[in-house]
């Protein structure tokens, strides 16, 4: 019998957080599973075209464990690659909101002693956005996931205007309702036409002499905190936020204000 | 009982009575004869451990020393219960001293059998109560840390090196599941001794080392204790070894075991005589330590048509179920084996496979049936294959089976990611979740698709019973009936170590375990 070859004792690799790359089954193995389509015809040829493309795209050992045509001249393609990349983690900083986080409860208590009144907040997905699981999982009674929505608070006044709201409409209702909050919700956008949407915002609660007085969150999946700073919200929320995430950041920005 | 299926219930007695004449004809063979292996895992239960300088297992040496000296056909505990008697030394020393040329068993004095079995019976009696005590930690465990609910949520890890499988398998318990196999490493079935210590290169699985089973144990007992549910480690008994591997497995408190005869035979090539033998011993260590067994029935249909070739499957179910039987396996832990194979592209597939379990489980209704997923047909495309997953997992929670192995969509492309068992768990707890109860709630029409398909499958597999019955198991190896696969009876690997019993043979730990029974 062999002399334990099979046998090295060796540890798999700890990890390195300077040198990040895909984890399959083994340490810096760099596994990337990926599938896409080619405008070429199904053959051999798409075939070495997929595997050239992700060398390309940085990717060693290209394997198509899948491949068919879709239409006449087009290939779909299932394939895997090892990343000839990595990144220093270690070196990464994302902007985040900071802020304690705060129960349904603490914040109905919050407002109690430190605010001192109701306070309003008003929601709307806007532009062209017909969307409204969003803005709904957040301000509707039932919320999302077992989280209550804003409705559900007992110090807080939340009206939510639901999808399609122009700019010029949320305004004059915030300017009505007496708002503390803007909640603007962008779900599905194409070509970047969330971002002139909210700039707009931005520009028309700064002409009406208000955006010091309100405080103005943005949610939506593409929305990351940093974007919305940059574009002159208060703070952004992504995927996987609750309406405490959102009530939490206003009672704290409200009551640095008051 | 009451089923859903109308079952001809005369039909499946019929079905058991075919089976006690095939399983009574199998062991009758079995009992005349001993193995290698089978006496290997003497030496082993007896407490002989560690390899010598050439990495070879001192159960290896003490049993090439049998051979050669012609003492295998009286068997280890005689041979090595003597040597205590006149030597004084424990079967460990003994084992050395063999090992570095100072003792030949061939020139001590043979004492009395009473004697010499006497030597031994502490040894043996002290093992035996380590494998109860083992079984009753499970127990005890399982009580206190709770279960998954059945089906149970198995999966594989296989990455060659035990210390990251255990990093995959934290991850797997984490995530949900319930039962971690640790895939061997191709080609160590073929081995006709078992690697020793911790192992960190494999192909496609890990070594079965008896560290690398103390490693896994106590990785998953720790996570256990974490996500509060008791995690069953799951390895291979099956090829060469498969008595040495049971009694490893029940050393180290392995949960389920795959342990099936006819598995080896048709797929790896190994002897039938050999591996017949082999079995028993490993499936009575099985049995009295609370391993759940595996049968590999789903294998057939990897060769065979799964719509053509259902009823050699149950046909084999019944045969398995009696030879465990005679093992001592209670019904509770016999993980019979089925599959879901059917080609996707058959009208009513699904009808089918629904029909085939649900008739598993009618007929074997205490077994923890063992549920394979789709392997034949899944092509590369992940995403088909995540759908023909999804209605695995429906049938299995429709059928009540016992242990489903997951499915994984990336099969026929790679030994599973961590990722792609996430997603394998993910997706059948969110079936069975859903579907928890569908069961209760349905019937089957009568004489409908379902019920004809059963009945069919069941009156094909009496009519195989019977015709092994007439020329008996080996011979129907021999002809290919399973898997559409011929094995003969002198050929494949491991012959060579098959032995007739002499006078004076005897395996004190079948006697002990099967509560006195001398048989075997």
């Amino acid at each position: 019998m062999d002399k334990n070859s099979y046998k090295k004792n060796d540890l798999p690799a700890a990890v390195d957080l300077t040198r990040i790359t895909p984890y399959g089954d083994t340490m810096n193995d760099g596994k990337v599973q990926l599938s896409f389509t080619l405008p070429v015809p199904f053959g051999p040829e798409a075939d070495e075209a997929a595997r050239l493309l992700m060398r390309k795209m940085g990717l060693k050992n290209p394997q198509i464990s899948f491949s068919r045509e879709m239409t006449t001249g087009f290939t779909f393609f299932v394939a895997y690659g090892e990343s000839s990349h990595s990144v220093d983690y270690t070196s990464i900083r994302v902007p985040k909101i900071a802020m304690e986080k705060l129960s349904m409860e603490e914040i109905d208590r919050f407002i109690e002693e430190r605010i001192g009144r109701k306070v309003v907040v008003v929601g709307a997905s806007t532009g062209s956005d017909a969307h409204t699981v969003g803005i709904d999982a957040i301000m509707n009674m039932k919320g999302f996931a077992g989280h209550y929505g804003l409705e559900r608070y007992r110090n807080i006044d939340a009206h939510n205007l639901g999808s399609q709201v122009q700019n010029e409409e949320l305004v004059a209702r915030a300017i009505e309702l007496k708002a503390d909050a803007i909640l603007v919700s962008q779900t599905v956008t194409a070509k970047n036409v969330h971002l002139k949407n909210m700039t707009a915002l931005v520009e028309l609660l700064e002409a009406e002499n208000i955006r010091k007085k309100i405080v103005l969150v943005a949610g939506g999946a593409r929305i990351t905190h940093e974007l919305a700073k940059e574009l002159g919200y208060d703070a952004g929320f992504g995927p996987g936020t609750f309406a405490e995430d959102v009530a939490s950041f206003i009672v704290h920005k409200l009551e640095s204000v008051v | 009982m009451k089923g859903k299926l109308n079952l001809d219930w005369n039909k499946v007695e019929e079905a058991r009575n075919y089976s006690r004449k095939i399983a009574d004809a199998v062991h009758n063979f079995v009992n005349e004869h001993t193995t290698v292996s089978v006496e290997r895992a003497i030496c082993r239960l007896l407490g002989i451990d560690g390899v010598d300088e050439y990495d070879v297992p001192m159960s290896n040496v003490v049993v090439d020393h049998l051979k050669s000296a012609n003492l295998l056909s009286e068997g280890a505990a005689y041979a090595i219960g003597n040597a205590i008697l006149v030597t004084g030394l424990s079967p460990q020393r003994i084992a050395e001293e063999i090992s570095h040329g100072r003792l030949d068993l061939r020139s001590l004095g043979y004492g009395p059998e009473v004697e010499v079995f006497g030597a031994i019976d502490g040894l043996v009696e002290e093992t035996v109560e380590k494998i109860r005590l083992n079984r009753v930690k499970r127990d005890s465990l399982i009580q206190e840390l709770g279960e998954g609910k059945k089906p149970y949520l198995y999966v594989i890890v296989a990455t060659g090196n035990i210390y990251e499988d255990v990093v995959q398998a934290r991850a797997a318990a984490r995530q949900g599941a319930d039962i971690v196999a640790v895939i061997r490493s191709t080609g160590q079935s073929l081995l006709d001794y078992v690697p020793f210590g911790p192992t960190t290169e494999g192909f496609g699985g890990t070594y079965a080392t008896q560290e690398n089973f103390r490693i896994m144990r106590s990785a998953l007992d720790e996570v256990g204790e974490e996500v509060g549910r008791y995690i069953r480690l799951c390895n291979y008994c099956s090829g060469l070894c498969m008595p040495e591997i049971a009694a490893m497995g029940a050393i180290e408190r392995l949960d389920v075991m795959l342990n099936d005869a006819l598995y080896g035979i048709l797929f790896r090539d190994i002897n039938m005589k050999r591996t017949i033998i082999d079995q028993y011993f490993s499936r009575v260590i099985n049995g009295f330590a609370g391993v759940i067994i595996n049968t590999g029935e789903d294998n057939y249909l990897t060769t065979a048509d799964a719509y053509e070739e259902a009823h050699t499957v149950l046909a084999s179910q019944f045969i398995n179920e009696r030879l465990a039987l005679m093992a001592g396996i209670p019904e509770e832990q016999m993980g019979l084996g089925h599959a879901f194979e059917m080609d996707p592209s058959i009208e009513n597939g699904f009808l089918y496979e629904l029909a085939q379990a649900q008739m598993s489980r009618e007929i074997f209704p205490k077994a923890p049936l063992k549920y394979m997923p789709p392997t034949k047909f899944m092509t590369g495309n992940i995403f088909m294959g995540y759908a023909q997953d999804t209605l695995f997992n429906v049938i299995s929670i429709m059928t009540n089976q016992g242990i489903q192995l997951l499915g994984m969509l990336t099969e026929a492309i790679h030994t599973p990611f961590m990722s792609d068992r996430y997603l394998a768990i993910e997706n059948a707890r969110y079936i069975f979740n859903n579907l928890r109860n569908l069961s209760d709630e349905i019937v089957f029409k009568e004489d409908g698709i379902i019920q004809e398909r059963a009945s069919r499958v069941l009156d094909e597999a009496v009519d195989l019973l019977k015709e092994i019955q007439s020329v008996g198991l080996f011979e129907t190896l021999e002809k290919g009936t399973f898997a559409d696969i011929r094995r003969s009876l002198h050929g494949g690997k491991g012959l060579e170590g098959v032995v007739k019993k002499g006078n004076s043979y005897r395996n004190p730990f079948i006697e002990k375990m099967l509560g006195g029974s001398c048989d075997g």
